[in-house]
Protein backbone atom coordinates (compact mmCIF):
# COMPACT_ATOMS: atom_id res chain seq x y z
CA UNK A 1 0.00 0.00 0.00
CA UNK A 2 1.36 3.13 -1.15
CA UNK A 3 1.27 6.01 1.88
CA UNK A 4 -0.05 9.02 1.50
CA UNK A 5 2.03 12.06 0.75
CA UNK A 6 -0.37 14.54 0.12
CA UNK A 7 0.26 18.25 1.67
CA UNK A 8 -3.08 19.82 1.06
CA UNK A 9 -3.75 20.45 4.72
CA UNK A 10 -0.43 20.67 5.77
CA UNK A 11 0.16 18.11 7.78
CA UNK A 12 -2.41 17.96 10.08
CA UNK A 13 -4.40 14.14 10.19
CA UNK A 14 -7.76 15.14 8.85
CA UNK A 15 -10.75 12.84 10.15
CA UNK A 16 -12.07 9.52 8.24
CA UNK A 17 -14.70 9.80 6.76
CA UNK A 18 -16.29 6.69 5.79
CA UNK A 19 -14.25 3.47 7.23
CA UNK A 20 -14.65 0.07 5.60
CA UNK A 21 -13.22 -2.54 7.88
CA UNK A 22 -12.79 -6.17 6.86
CA UNK A 23 -15.85 -5.94 4.72
CA UNK A 24 -17.74 -8.92 3.43
CA UNK A 25 -20.96 -9.62 1.45
CA UNK A 26 -22.45 -12.21 0.21
CA UNK A 27 -25.49 -12.62 -1.85
CA UNK A 28 -27.60 -15.98 -1.06
CA UNK A 29 -26.65 -19.18 0.56
CA UNK A 30 -25.41 -22.81 0.69
CA UNK A 31 -23.63 -24.13 -2.56
CA UNK A 32 -24.76 -21.01 -4.97
CA UNK A 33 -23.85 -18.54 -2.82
CA UNK A 34 -21.97 -15.63 -4.34
CA UNK A 35 -19.47 -13.62 -2.50
CA UNK A 36 -19.81 -10.23 -4.11
CA UNK A 37 -17.05 -8.90 -1.57
CA UNK A 38 -14.51 -10.26 0.32
CA UNK A 39 -12.66 -8.83 3.24
CA UNK A 40 -12.60 -5.26 2.22
CA UNK A 41 -10.90 -3.08 4.19
CA UNK A 42 -11.04 1.37 2.56
CA UNK A 43 -11.13 4.38 4.50
CA UNK A 44 -11.73 7.83 2.91
CA UNK A 45 -10.37 10.89 4.77
CA UNK A 46 -12.58 13.89 5.10
CA UNK A 47 -12.80 16.04 1.76
CA UNK A 48 -11.05 13.08 -0.19
CA UNK A 49 -11.59 12.36 -3.63
CA UNK A 50 -11.35 8.51 -3.85
CA UNK A 51 -11.80 6.36 -7.25
CA UNK A 52 -12.53 3.11 -7.12
CA UNK A 53 -11.85 0.95 -10.07
CA UNK A 54 -11.98 -2.61 -11.42
CA UNK A 55 -13.70 -5.44 -13.72
CA UNK A 56 -17.02 -6.75 -13.91
CA UNK A 57 -18.12 -8.39 -10.61
CA UNK A 58 -15.99 -6.71 -8.37
CA UNK A 59 -18.50 -5.76 -6.17
CA UNK A 60 -18.34 -1.79 -6.93
CA UNK A 61 -22.13 -1.04 -6.86
CA UNK A 62 -22.30 -3.25 -3.55
CA UNK A 63 -19.56 -1.54 -1.89
CA UNK A 64 -21.43 1.90 -2.81
CA UNK A 65 -24.91 0.51 -1.37
CA UNK A 66 -23.05 -0.70 1.87
CA UNK A 67 -21.85 2.57 2.19
CA UNK A 68 -25.77 4.00 1.46
CA UNK A 69 -26.73 1.94 3.88
CA UNK A 70 -29.30 0.49 1.35
CA UNK A 71 -27.49 -3.51 2.27
CA UNK A 72 -26.00 -4.51 4.90
CA UNK A 73 -22.66 -6.28 5.33
CA UNK A 74 -22.55 -10.06 5.78
CA UNK A 75 -19.26 -9.37 7.82
CA UNK A 76 -17.40 -6.31 8.89
CA UNK A 77 -18.43 -3.00 9.44
CA UNK A 78 -19.06 0.36 7.46
CA UNK A 79 -18.56 3.96 9.81
CA UNK A 80 -19.85 6.40 7.75
CA UNK A 81 -19.47 8.53 11.32
CA UNK A 82 -22.57 10.36 11.47
CA UNK A 83 -21.57 11.82 7.69
CA UNK A 84 -24.71 12.26 5.74
CA UNK A 85 -24.36 9.82 2.73
CA UNK A 86 -25.75 10.82 -1.47
CA UNK A 87 -26.15 8.74 -4.49
CA UNK A 88 -25.55 9.27 -8.01
CA UNK A 89 -25.84 6.40 -10.45
CA UNK A 90 -25.21 6.00 -14.01
CA UNK A 91 -28.88 6.89 -15.13
CA UNK A 92 -29.75 10.19 -13.71
CA UNK A 93 -32.68 8.53 -12.47
CA UNK A 94 -34.75 11.76 -12.07
CA UNK A 95 -38.70 11.44 -11.82
CA UNK A 96 -39.96 12.11 -15.58
CA UNK A 97 -43.22 13.35 -13.84
CA UNK A 98 -41.82 15.95 -11.96
CA UNK A 99 -40.06 19.40 -13.58
CA UNK A 100 -36.32 19.97 -12.99
CA UNK A 101 -37.16 22.35 -9.84
CA UNK A 102 -39.54 19.68 -7.87
CA UNK A 103 -36.90 16.43 -8.60
CA UNK A 104 -34.22 18.85 -6.42
CA UNK A 105 -37.38 19.11 -3.79
CA UNK A 106 -37.73 15.89 -3.67
CA UNK A 107 -34.54 15.23 -0.98
CA UNK A 108 -35.59 18.37 0.85
CA UNK A 109 -39.17 17.34 1.02
CA UNK A 110 -38.29 14.47 2.43
CA UNK A 111 -35.96 15.91 5.41
CA UNK A 112 -38.99 18.44 5.61
CA UNK A 113 -37.54 21.60 4.34
CA UNK A 114 -40.73 24.21 4.64
CA UNK A 115 -41.37 24.89 0.77
CA UNK A 116 -39.91 28.58 0.47
CA UNK A 117 -36.89 27.35 1.90
CA UNK A 118 -37.04 24.99 -0.96
CA UNK A 119 -37.32 27.43 -3.42
CA UNK A 120 -34.35 29.43 -2.46
CA UNK A 121 -32.32 25.89 -1.91
CA UNK A 122 -32.91 24.87 -5.84
CA UNK A 123 -32.38 27.91 -7.10
CA UNK A 124 -29.20 27.70 -5.49
CA UNK A 125 -28.08 24.13 -6.73
CA UNK A 126 -29.13 24.97 -10.20
CA UNK A 127 -27.13 27.84 -9.97
CA UNK A 128 -24.12 25.73 -8.97
CA UNK A 129 -24.45 23.34 -11.60
CA UNK A 130 -24.97 26.16 -14.12
CA UNK A 131 -28.50 25.17 -14.85
CA UNK A 132 -30.12 28.33 -13.95
CA UNK A 133 -33.30 29.03 -15.37
CA UNK A 134 -34.22 25.35 -16.32
CA UNK A 135 -36.36 24.73 -12.87
CA UNK A 136 -39.54 24.78 -14.83
CA UNK A 137 -37.95 22.37 -17.68
CA UNK A 138 -39.09 18.17 -17.78
CA UNK A 139 -35.86 15.90 -17.50
CA UNK A 140 -36.72 14.52 -20.97
CA UNK A 141 -36.20 17.84 -22.60
CA UNK A 142 -32.30 18.13 -20.97
CA UNK A 143 -29.54 16.08 -22.47
CA UNK A 144 -27.79 13.42 -20.63
CA UNK A 145 -24.96 15.73 -19.53
CA UNK A 146 -27.62 18.14 -17.84
CA UNK A 147 -29.83 15.42 -16.83
CA UNK A 148 -26.98 14.32 -14.69
CA UNK A 149 -26.06 17.54 -13.27
CA UNK A 150 -29.46 17.59 -12.02
CA UNK A 151 -29.20 14.39 -10.29
CA UNK A 152 -26.11 16.11 -8.63
CA UNK A 153 -28.16 19.00 -7.58
CA UNK A 154 -30.57 16.35 -5.85
CA UNK A 155 -28.20 14.54 -4.44
CA UNK A 156 -26.48 17.61 -3.17
CA UNK A 157 -30.42 18.94 -1.65
CA UNK A 158 -29.89 15.95 0.45
CA UNK A 159 -27.45 18.10 2.62
CA UNK A 160 -25.13 15.02 2.20
CA UNK A 161 -21.00 15.97 2.80
CA UNK A 162 -20.29 12.28 1.39
CA UNK A 163 -21.18 11.71 -2.33
CA UNK A 164 -21.27 8.37 -3.70
CA UNK A 165 -20.83 8.06 -7.24
CA UNK A 166 -21.96 5.18 -9.25
CA UNK A 167 -20.30 5.02 -12.43
CA UNK A 168 -22.59 8.71 -13.09
CA UNK A 169 -20.23 9.84 -16.15
CA UNK A 170 -20.60 6.05 -17.79
CA UNK A 171 -23.52 6.70 -20.46
CA UNK A 172 -22.38 10.46 -21.42
CA UNK A 173 -20.14 11.36 -24.64
CA UNK A 174 -16.20 12.32 -24.68
CA UNK A 175 -16.88 15.86 -24.53
CA UNK A 176 -19.77 15.94 -21.89
CA UNK A 177 -17.97 13.69 -20.21
CA UNK A 178 -14.78 15.92 -19.46
CA UNK A 179 -16.57 19.01 -18.97
CA UNK A 180 -18.83 16.88 -16.23
CA UNK A 181 -15.28 16.28 -14.69
CA UNK A 182 -13.96 19.51 -14.49
CA UNK A 183 -17.67 20.73 -13.22
CA UNK A 184 -17.54 17.80 -10.35
CA UNK A 185 -13.70 18.94 -9.53
CA UNK A 186 -14.79 22.46 -8.68
CA UNK A 187 -18.21 20.99 -6.81
CA UNK A 188 -16.05 18.87 -4.65
CA UNK A 189 -13.96 21.54 -3.92
CA UNK A 190 -16.52 24.56 -3.14
CA UNK A 191 -18.13 22.38 -1.29
CA UNK A 192 -15.50 20.54 0.48
CA UNK A 193 -17.38 17.24 -0.45
CA UNK A 194 -16.22 13.65 0.72
CA UNK A 195 -16.25 11.70 -2.90
CA UNK A 196 -15.88 8.22 -3.75
CA UNK A 197 -16.33 7.41 -7.56
CA UNK A 198 -16.66 3.91 -8.72
CA UNK A 199 -16.31 3.67 -12.35
CA UNK A 200 -14.72 1.49 -15.39
CA UNK A 201 -12.83 3.80 -16.47
CA UNK A 202 -9.13 4.67 -15.13
CA UNK A 203 -8.48 7.40 -16.66
CA UNK A 204 -11.30 8.77 -15.24
CA UNK A 205 -10.34 7.83 -12.04
CA UNK A 206 -6.39 9.19 -12.29
CA UNK A 207 -8.10 12.55 -13.92
CA UNK A 208 -10.15 13.03 -10.65
CA UNK A 209 -8.94 10.96 -7.43
CA UNK A 210 -6.52 11.72 -5.07
CA UNK A 211 -6.27 7.88 -4.56
CA UNK A 212 -7.09 5.22 -6.95
CA UNK A 213 -7.97 1.86 -5.55
CA UNK A 214 -7.83 -1.51 -7.59
CA UNK A 215 -10.14 -4.22 -7.16
CA UNK A 216 -9.80 -7.38 -7.79
CA UNK A 217 -13.28 -9.50 -9.34
CA UNK A 218 -15.35 -12.27 -7.60
CA UNK A 219 -14.79 -12.05 -4.77
CA UNK A 220 -13.81 -7.82 -5.04
CA UNK A 221 -10.87 -7.35 -2.77
CA UNK A 222 -8.51 -4.32 -2.79
CA UNK A 223 -5.66 -5.47 -4.55
CA UNK A 224 -3.64 -1.48 -4.56
CA UNK A 225 -4.07 1.90 -3.82
CA UNK A 226 -2.21 4.56 -5.79
CA UNK A 227 -1.82 7.93 -4.91
CA UNK A 228 -2.25 10.42 -7.39
CA UNK A 229 -0.01 13.96 -6.78
CA UNK A 230 -0.39 15.31 -10.04
CA UNK A 231 -1.97 19.06 -9.20
CA UNK A 232 -5.30 20.05 -9.99
CA UNK A 233 -6.74 21.18 -12.14
CA UNK A 234 -5.81 18.07 -14.29
CA UNK A 235 -6.71 17.29 -18.25
CA UNK A 236 -7.70 14.31 -19.07
CA UNK A 237 -5.49 14.25 -21.95
CA UNK A 238 -2.34 15.14 -19.82
CA UNK A 239 0.79 13.18 -20.43
CA UNK A 240 1.32 12.48 -17.03
CA UNK A 241 -2.82 11.26 -16.35
CA UNK A 242 -1.82 9.51 -19.52
CA UNK A 243 1.50 7.40 -18.20
CA UNK A 244 -0.42 7.05 -14.97
CA UNK A 245 -3.31 5.77 -16.52
CA UNK A 246 -1.53 2.87 -18.46
CA UNK A 247 0.18 1.61 -14.92
CA UNK A 248 -3.00 1.19 -13.22
CA UNK A 249 -4.45 -0.21 -16.77
CA UNK A 250 -1.55 -2.50 -16.59
CA UNK A 251 -2.18 -3.72 -13.15
CA UNK A 252 -6.10 -4.27 -13.96
CA UNK A 253 -5.21 -6.61 -17.05
CA UNK A 254 -3.52 -8.40 -14.99
CA UNK A 255 -5.94 -9.16 -12.67
CA UNK A 256 -8.24 -9.92 -15.39
CA UNK A 257 -6.30 -12.04 -17.00
CA UNK A 258 -6.44 -14.09 -13.79
CA UNK A 259 -9.67 -14.64 -14.63
CA UNK A 260 -9.05 -16.91 -17.93
CA UNK A 261 -8.87 -19.66 -16.37
CA UNK B 1 -6.51 27.22 -21.16
CA UNK B 2 -9.73 25.08 -20.35
CA UNK B 3 -8.92 25.98 -16.71
CA UNK B 4 -9.76 29.60 -16.86
CA UNK B 5 -13.53 29.40 -15.61
CA UNK B 6 -14.95 32.10 -17.62
CA UNK B 7 -14.08 29.90 -20.99
CA UNK B 8 -15.42 26.62 -19.11
CA UNK B 9 -18.51 28.14 -18.44
CA UNK B 10 -18.87 29.05 -22.12
CA UNK B 11 -17.83 25.51 -23.44
CA UNK B 12 -20.28 24.15 -21.21
CA UNK B 13 -23.20 26.87 -22.25
CA UNK B 14 -22.59 26.02 -25.94
CA UNK B 15 -23.55 22.05 -25.27
CA UNK B 16 -26.29 23.00 -23.42
CA UNK B 17 -27.41 24.65 -26.29
CA UNK B 18 -26.51 22.69 -28.70
CA UNK B 19 -28.14 19.27 -26.84
CA UNK B 20 -31.17 21.25 -26.55
CA UNK B 21 -31.99 23.66 -29.31
CA UNK B 22 -33.63 20.99 -31.36
CA UNK B 23 -36.52 20.18 -28.58
CA UNK B 24 -37.50 23.44 -27.93
CA UNK B 25 -37.36 25.23 -31.61
CA UNK B 26 -40.34 22.58 -31.86
CA UNK B 27 -42.29 23.03 -28.80
CA UNK B 28 -43.99 26.07 -29.05
CA UNK B 29 -47.80 25.83 -30.58
CA UNK B 30 -49.11 29.81 -32.02
CA UNK B 31 -52.45 29.94 -31.81
CA UNK B 32 -52.80 29.33 -35.69
CA UNK B 33 -50.64 26.09 -35.22
CA UNK B 34 -52.93 25.18 -32.59
CA UNK B 35 -56.06 25.48 -35.08
CA UNK B 36 -54.74 23.81 -37.60
CA UNK B 37 -53.74 20.47 -35.08
CA UNK B 38 -57.45 20.81 -34.13
CA UNK B 39 -58.88 20.87 -37.54
CA UNK B 40 -56.68 18.01 -38.47
CA UNK B 41 -57.75 15.89 -35.52
CA UNK B 42 -61.60 17.08 -36.76
CA UNK B 43 -61.79 16.71 -40.56
CA UNK B 44 -61.15 12.76 -40.44
CA UNK B 45 -63.61 12.22 -37.73
CA UNK B 46 -66.41 14.53 -39.78
CA UNK B 47 -66.31 12.97 -42.81
CA UNK B 48 -66.12 9.93 -41.24
CA UNK B 49 -69.43 10.72 -39.28
CA UNK B 50 -70.63 11.98 -42.83
CA UNK B 51 -69.92 8.76 -44.80
CA UNK B 52 -71.19 6.32 -42.13
CA UNK B 53 -74.67 8.64 -42.76
CA UNK B 54 -74.76 8.62 -46.86
CA UNK B 55 -74.41 4.51 -46.57
CA UNK B 56 -77.31 4.30 -43.92
CA UNK B 57 -79.58 6.85 -46.34
CA UNK B 58 -78.11 4.41 -49.01
CA UNK B 59 -79.05 1.32 -47.07
CA UNK B 60 -82.60 2.76 -46.88
CA UNK B 61 -83.55 4.14 -50.25
CA UNK B 62 -82.11 0.31 -51.42
CA UNK B 63 -85.44 -1.11 -49.58
CA UNK B 64 -83.67 -3.78 -48.17
CA UNK B 65 -86.23 -3.28 -45.13
CA UNK B 66 -89.50 -1.20 -44.82
CA UNK B 67 -88.74 2.19 -43.48
CA UNK B 68 -91.04 2.17 -40.32
CA UNK B 69 -88.50 -0.92 -39.28
CA UNK B 70 -85.07 1.23 -41.00
CA UNK B 71 -85.90 4.82 -40.96
CA UNK B 72 -83.23 6.99 -42.67
CA UNK B 73 -81.13 9.80 -41.20
CA UNK B 74 -83.72 11.90 -42.68
CA UNK B 75 -86.43 11.18 -40.18
CA UNK B 76 -83.55 10.19 -37.82
CA UNK B 77 -81.48 12.95 -37.01
CA UNK B 78 -85.02 15.33 -37.02
CA UNK B 79 -86.31 13.28 -33.98
CA UNK B 80 -82.71 13.46 -32.48
CA UNK B 81 -82.97 17.04 -32.54
CA UNK B 82 -86.61 17.26 -30.92
CA UNK B 83 -85.73 14.91 -28.50
CA UNK B 84 -82.77 16.92 -27.44
CA UNK B 85 -85.35 20.14 -27.10
CA UNK B 86 -87.32 18.18 -24.79
CA UNK B 87 -86.96 18.36 -20.64
CA UNK B 88 -87.91 14.78 -20.51
CA UNK B 89 -84.35 13.60 -22.61
CA UNK B 90 -82.48 16.13 -20.67
CA UNK B 91 -84.15 14.13 -17.10
CA UNK B 92 -83.42 10.67 -18.72
CA UNK B 93 -80.33 11.93 -19.62
CA UNK B 94 -79.28 13.15 -16.38
CA UNK B 95 -80.47 10.18 -14.72
CA UNK B 96 -78.26 7.82 -16.25
CA UNK B 97 -75.12 10.09 -16.11
CA UNK B 98 -75.73 10.27 -12.20
CA UNK B 99 -75.50 6.25 -12.24
CA UNK B 100 -73.03 6.20 -14.12
CA UNK B 101 -70.60 8.75 -12.21
CA UNK B 102 -71.74 7.00 -8.75
CA UNK B 103 -70.93 3.54 -9.81
CA UNK B 104 -67.67 4.51 -11.45
CA UNK B 105 -66.72 6.31 -8.57
CA UNK B 106 -67.79 3.29 -6.15
CA UNK B 107 -65.67 1.06 -8.19
CA UNK B 108 -63.30 3.41 -8.73
CA UNK B 109 -62.84 3.10 -4.72
CA UNK B 110 -62.87 -0.43 -5.13
CA UNK B 111 -60.50 -0.69 -7.49
CA UNK B 112 -57.66 1.59 -6.07
CA UNK B 113 -58.58 -0.69 -2.48
CA UNK B 114 -58.41 -3.98 -3.95
CA UNK B 115 -54.89 -3.10 -6.22
CA UNK B 116 -53.15 -1.47 -3.55
CA UNK B 117 -54.09 -4.53 -1.07
CA UNK B 118 -53.17 -7.30 -3.93
CA UNK B 119 -49.75 -4.69 -4.82
CA UNK B 120 -48.53 -4.47 -0.83
CA UNK B 121 -49.56 -8.53 0.15
CA UNK B 122 -47.82 -11.01 -1.65
CA UNK B 123 -50.24 -14.11 -0.35
CA UNK B 124 -52.95 -11.80 -1.30
CA UNK B 125 -52.10 -11.66 -4.74
CA UNK B 126 -51.44 -15.23 -4.90
CA UNK B 127 -54.80 -15.48 -3.74
CA UNK B 128 -56.77 -13.54 -6.01
CA UNK B 129 -54.07 -12.34 -8.95
CA UNK B 130 -55.73 -14.51 -11.38
CA UNK B 131 -59.13 -14.19 -10.25
CA UNK B 132 -58.97 -10.09 -10.96
CA UNK B 133 -57.75 -10.87 -14.43
CA UNK B 134 -60.60 -13.73 -14.72
CA UNK B 135 -63.58 -10.94 -13.52
CA UNK B 136 -62.42 -8.75 -16.75
CA UNK B 137 -63.06 -11.19 -18.76
CA UNK B 138 -66.89 -11.97 -17.16
CA UNK B 139 -69.69 -10.37 -19.40
CA UNK B 140 -71.27 -8.06 -17.04
CA UNK B 141 -74.60 -9.47 -18.42
CA UNK B 142 -74.17 -12.71 -16.42
CA UNK B 143 -74.57 -10.65 -13.16
CA UNK B 144 -77.94 -9.43 -13.23
CA UNK B 145 -79.70 -12.31 -12.57
CA UNK B 146 -77.83 -12.65 -9.28
CA UNK B 147 -77.97 -8.63 -8.82
CA UNK B 148 -81.90 -8.85 -9.03
CA UNK B 149 -82.02 -12.05 -7.00
CA UNK B 150 -80.10 -9.83 -3.90
CA UNK B 151 -81.63 -6.13 -4.70
CA UNK B 152 -84.40 -6.65 -6.67
CA UNK B 153 -85.59 -4.22 -9.47
CA UNK B 154 -83.36 -1.48 -7.97
CA UNK B 155 -80.49 0.87 -8.65
CA UNK B 156 -78.82 -0.72 -6.41
CA UNK B 157 -78.67 -4.00 -8.23
CA UNK B 158 -77.21 -1.65 -11.23
CA UNK B 159 -74.69 -0.43 -8.98
CA UNK B 160 -74.03 -3.69 -8.25
CA UNK B 161 -72.89 -4.45 -11.75
CA UNK B 162 -71.03 -1.78 -12.50
CA UNK B 163 -68.94 -2.39 -9.14
CA UNK B 164 -68.14 -5.65 -10.71
CA UNK B 165 -67.52 -4.85 -14.12
CA UNK B 166 -65.40 -1.98 -14.15
CA UNK B 167 -63.12 -2.40 -10.41
CA UNK B 168 -61.48 -4.85 -11.64
CA UNK B 169 -60.27 -3.24 -14.11
CA UNK B 170 -59.17 -0.68 -12.52
CA UNK B 171 -57.51 -3.16 -10.09
CA UNK B 172 -55.81 -4.59 -12.55
CA UNK B 173 -54.72 -1.11 -13.91
CA UNK B 174 -53.09 0.42 -10.47
CA UNK B 175 -51.37 -3.63 -9.48
CA UNK B 176 -49.96 -3.69 -12.82
CA UNK B 177 -48.72 0.35 -12.88
CA UNK B 178 -47.29 -0.24 -9.56
CA UNK B 179 -45.27 -3.72 -10.86
CA UNK B 180 -43.77 -2.15 -13.77
CA UNK B 181 -42.25 1.24 -11.72
CA UNK B 182 -38.90 0.90 -12.84
CA UNK B 183 -36.38 -0.60 -10.02
CA UNK B 184 -33.75 2.25 -10.92
CA UNK B 185 -36.04 4.93 -9.71
CA UNK B 186 -37.16 2.94 -6.57
CA UNK B 187 -33.31 2.42 -5.82
CA UNK B 188 -32.82 6.26 -6.26
CA UNK B 189 -35.73 6.71 -3.75
CA UNK B 190 -34.18 4.69 -1.59
CA UNK B 191 -31.03 6.59 -1.94
CA UNK B 192 -33.05 9.43 -0.85
CA UNK B 193 -34.54 8.00 1.94
CA UNK B 194 -38.26 7.75 0.71
CA UNK B 195 -40.15 5.62 2.91
CA UNK B 196 -43.52 4.72 4.05
CA UNK B 197 -46.28 7.47 2.89
CA UNK B 198 -44.33 9.76 1.05
CA UNK B 199 -42.70 7.20 -0.76
CA UNK B 200 -46.22 6.12 -2.25
CA UNK B 201 -47.54 9.94 -2.82
CA UNK B 202 -43.71 11.39 -4.03
CA UNK B 203 -42.86 7.81 -6.43
CA UNK B 204 -45.11 4.99 -6.79
CA UNK B 205 -48.56 6.41 -7.31
CA UNK B 206 -47.28 9.27 -9.71
CA UNK B 207 -44.93 6.37 -11.54
CA UNK B 208 -47.93 3.85 -12.09
CA UNK B 209 -50.12 6.68 -12.94
CA UNK B 210 -49.97 6.08 -16.55
CA UNK B 211 -51.25 2.70 -16.64
CA UNK B 212 -53.74 3.60 -13.81
CA UNK B 213 -55.24 5.79 -16.69
CA UNK B 214 -55.28 3.05 -18.98
CA UNK B 215 -57.04 0.64 -16.01
CA UNK B 216 -59.59 3.60 -15.36
CA UNK B 217 -60.51 3.88 -19.51
CA UNK B 218 -61.35 0.06 -19.47
CA UNK B 219 -63.15 0.60 -16.44
CA UNK B 220 -65.31 2.92 -17.60
CA UNK B 221 -65.91 1.51 -20.77
CA UNK B 222 -66.94 -1.45 -18.88
CA UNK B 223 -69.18 0.80 -16.40
CA UNK B 224 -70.64 1.76 -19.05
CA UNK B 225 -71.89 -1.03 -20.99
CA UNK B 226 -73.12 -2.48 -17.62
CA UNK B 227 -75.04 0.72 -17.16
CA UNK B 228 -76.60 0.38 -20.49
CA UNK B 229 -77.49 -3.20 -19.82
CA UNK B 230 -78.63 -2.32 -16.44
CA UNK B 231 -80.95 -0.45 -17.81
CA UNK B 232 -82.83 -1.82 -20.24
CA UNK B 233 -83.07 -5.27 -18.06
CA UNK B 234 -84.03 -3.54 -14.57
CA UNK B 235 -86.09 -1.01 -15.75
CA UNK B 236 -87.15 1.21 -12.73
CA UNK B 237 -90.53 2.88 -13.54
CA UNK B 238 -90.23 5.98 -11.38
CA UNK B 239 -86.97 7.08 -13.24
CA UNK B 240 -86.85 7.62 -16.91
CA UNK B 241 -83.09 7.23 -18.03
CA UNK B 242 -81.57 6.37 -21.69
CA UNK B 243 -82.31 2.91 -21.08
CA UNK B 244 -85.70 3.66 -20.09
CA UNK B 245 -86.08 5.50 -23.11
CA UNK B 246 -84.61 3.12 -25.42
CA UNK B 247 -87.18 -0.03 -24.34
CA UNK B 248 -90.31 2.49 -24.23
CA UNK B 249 -89.46 2.88 -27.69
CA UNK B 250 -88.89 -0.80 -28.62
CA UNK B 251 -92.35 -1.56 -27.10
CA UNK B 252 -94.31 0.71 -28.75
CA UNK B 253 -92.16 -0.04 -32.18
CA UNK B 254 -90.68 3.62 -32.40
CA UNK B 255 -87.82 2.78 -34.57
CA UNK B 256 -86.99 6.66 -35.03
CA UNK B 257 -87.02 7.22 -31.43
CA UNK B 258 -84.65 3.59 -30.79
CA UNK B 259 -82.14 5.26 -33.43
CA UNK B 260 -81.92 8.41 -32.16
CA UNK B 261 -81.24 7.40 -28.17
CA UNK B 262 -78.61 5.01 -29.79
CA UNK B 263 -76.69 7.93 -31.58
CA UNK B 264 -77.26 9.37 -28.27
CA UNK B 265 -75.56 6.43 -26.05
CA UNK B 266 -72.87 6.62 -28.86
CA UNK B 267 -71.87 10.57 -28.48
CA UNK B 268 -71.66 9.61 -24.44
CA UNK B 269 -69.37 7.10 -24.58
CA UNK B 270 -66.88 8.70 -27.44
CA UNK B 271 -67.32 12.20 -25.70
CA UNK B 272 -66.25 10.55 -22.32
CA UNK B 273 -63.61 8.02 -24.09
CA UNK B 274 -62.07 11.51 -25.55
CA UNK B 275 -61.58 12.71 -22.20
CA UNK B 276 -59.69 9.55 -21.13
CA UNK B 277 -57.71 9.94 -23.73
CA UNK B 278 -56.92 13.67 -23.02
CA UNK B 279 -55.33 12.71 -20.05
CA UNK B 280 -53.25 9.72 -21.16
CA UNK B 281 -52.50 12.11 -23.76
CA UNK B 282 -51.45 14.77 -20.89
CA UNK B 283 -49.55 12.46 -18.48
CA UNK B 284 -47.70 10.89 -21.90
CA UNK B 285 -46.55 14.18 -22.26
CA UNK B 286 -45.18 15.29 -19.34
CA UNK B 287 -43.60 12.07 -19.04
CA UNK B 288 -41.77 12.53 -22.00
CA UNK B 289 -43.01 9.28 -23.56
CA UNK B 290 -44.76 11.04 -26.87
CA UNK B 291 -43.16 10.40 -30.47
CA UNK B 292 -44.71 14.05 -31.06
Amino acid sequence: MTTTTETLDTGTERARAVEIDQVSKVFGEGPGALTAIDGMSVSVRAHEFVALVGASGCGKSTLLSLVAGLTHPTGGTVDVGGHRVAMMFQEASLFPWLTVGANIEIPMRVNGVPKARRKERVAELLDLVRLSGFARKRPHQLSGGMRQRVALARALAQDADVLLMDEPFGALDAMTRDILHDEIERIWRERSLTVMLVTHNVREAVRLGDRVILLSSRPGRVIEEFTVEEERPRRIDSARIASRAAEITDRLRAEVSRHAG
Amino acid sequence: MPDDPNVRDRHLRGLDALETAAPSGTDRPTAWRAAARVWAATWPKLAAVVLVVLVWQVVVWSGWRPVYVLPGPDRVLPRLFTELSSAEFWGALGVTMRRALAGFALALAAGVTVGLAVSRFAPLRVAIGSLITGLQTMPSIVWFPIAMLLYGISESAIMFVIILGAAPSIAGGLTSGIDYVSPQLLRAGRAMGLRGVQRYTLLIVPAALPMFVTGLKQGWAFAWRSLMAGELLVVIDQQHSLGWALSQARQFNDAEGLLAYVIVVLCVGVLIDVFFERADRTIRHRWGVTAS
